[in-house]
């Protein structure tokens, strides 16, 4: 008997396949970046907003960005912050290693829709690892855009992500703009919440495309930033965050309002949001 | 002097007279990289509109020297301790990077506001937003939102990144 598509798609979504670390690096004191290739099989057509399921095998399993690669590499890139168990194994595990992956999962960011727009993306701690898919596919196709600016927000100087990166993006000629909540005694750039970064940014808000991705609460007064700036609520999006179980929107334990999130979201325009996120018991 | 600051959104709430009136107050300053403006407990006695460039705020902590507690960049104002009594900084503040700004006369324009209420009350409501925007960005850095669970004190949970 011939198996139905819808089968195979099931058991994609429920079965995670084993991936290997092809390199792991380390970003920060408790972060690092791992690519992960299929030793068979094709890789499935990841977009830059969507996660995957990450397993430790005999641990567990969380949901995680992804952080590069995608639909045209031959690498699944994540960058994971070890705050458990699941993510302190994920991150612990050396290159020549075996993790388990389900997806993709959940929405992208959907990049194209700002063709010949401005681009303004705001970070906030760990929130920047989704967002880098973002700004390397502008990079990647520079003239499709305005001007391209990225925004970034952290504890300590100790938490920035991508800290070359940051400078190889900003010498292509994208603005980036890098603030600390606690400066150390090296630190001489920016200091106070990436809210302030907004005012300096340069933008026409009208015709902006704006991708926000942090703590919730970060991710509500950069929107409301954006909006006071005249950026209309549906060309803002933010990625919004809870508790993902099965990733394919059987479990339910994602559900904020009508959306389940690990389908209709993560990355939701902030016109649909706001109201979401204005409900306590939501 | 000509208008110095029809151009800086801070003071768009101003009629066109009532900026030429706060202009008549103000005097082009420039400030080089680590050049102090003023410092924690001193006279307000003056406030800046920043030109380009920026300016830390910063507090001395015994044993740890000056911490810088916040930037601010151009077109905002530095500086509302001279609108209350007892007219002293809270912070200090240093030019980060080359600076240029136009400074006011706080003492001046305190008089101005006094003998002409509706003058006063417009450069309140000039004031007022900057005041607000302050205590939310501090309040928002209270919350430590980047922190980790471990960092925050709370139960370690795995969430999404």
């Amino acid at each position: 008997m011939t198996a139905p598509a819808a089968t195979s798609v099931a058991t994609t979504a429920a079965l995670p396949l084993p991936y290997r670390v092809v390199s792991r690096r380390v970003d920060t004191y408790d972060t690092v970046t791992v690519e992960l290739a299929r030793d068979s099989g094709p890789l499935p057509p990841f977009a830059a907003g969507q996660f995957a399921m990450l397993t430790a095998y005999g641990i567990g399993e969380v949901p995680i960005s992804l952080s590069g690669g995608g639909a045209s590499g031959d690498r699944l890139v994540h960058t994971i912050r070890a705050v458990g168990a699941v993510t302190r194994a994920l991150t612990g595990t050396a290159p020549g290693g075996t993790v388990g992956v389900r997806g993709p999962y959940g929405t992208g960011w959907n990049l194209r829709d700002a063709t010949g727009a401005d681009v303004v993306i705001v970070a906030g701690g760990i929130g920047l690892a989704p967002l880098r898919p973002v700004v390397l596919a502008a990079l990647a196709d520079r003239a499709r855009y305005g001007r391209v600016s990225v925004l970034v927000g952290v504890r300590t100087p100790a938490d920035l992500l991508y800290g070359a990166e940051l400078r190889s993006w900003a010498d292509a000629g994208i603005d980036v703009e890098v603030t600390v909540d606690r400066p150390d005694g090296d630190w001489s750039g920016h200091v106070g919440v990436v809210t302030s970064l907004l005012a300096r940014a340069a933008f026409d808000p009208a015709r902006t495309v704006a991708f926000i991705c942090g703590p919730e609460v970060m991710m509500r007064f950069t929107a409301q930033g954006l909006l006071t700036r005249g950026v209309p609520a549906d060309r803002i999006r933010v990625s919004l965050e809870r508790t993902m179980r099965c990733g394919a929107g059987w479990c339910g334990h994602c559900q904020l309002g009508p959306l389940l999130l690990c389908r209709d979201g993560p990355v939701v325009d902030w016109a649909g949001a706001e109201p979401l996120l204005s409900v306590r018991e939501l | 002097m000509s208008d110095p600051i029809a151009a800086h959104t801070v003071f768009a709430e101003l009629s066109d007279a009532q900026r030429a009136q706060l202009a008549a107050y103000g005097t082009p300053e420039s400030y080089r990289a680590g050049e102090r403006l003023f410092a924690e407990g001193g006279d307000a006695d003056r406030f800046w509109l920043i030109g380009s460039g920026s300016v830390a705020l910063d507090m001395r902590v015994p044993g740890r020297g000056e911490q810088v507690i916040e930037t601010l960049s151009a077109d905002t104002v530095l500086g509302w301790s001279w609108l209350h009594p007892p007219y002293r900084w809270h912070f200090g503040a240093v030019a980060r990077e080359d600076t240029t700004t136009v400074v006011f006369d706080a003492a001046a324009v305190r008089d101005r506001c006094a003998d002409d209420p509706a003058f006063g009350y417009a450069i309140l409501r000039c004031f007022t937003p900057v005041i607000i925007e302050r205590l939310m960005a501090t309040r928002l850095r209270v919350l430590d939102l980047y922190a980790t669970p471990a960092q925050a004190g709370r139960p370690s949970t795995e969430v999404p990144s």
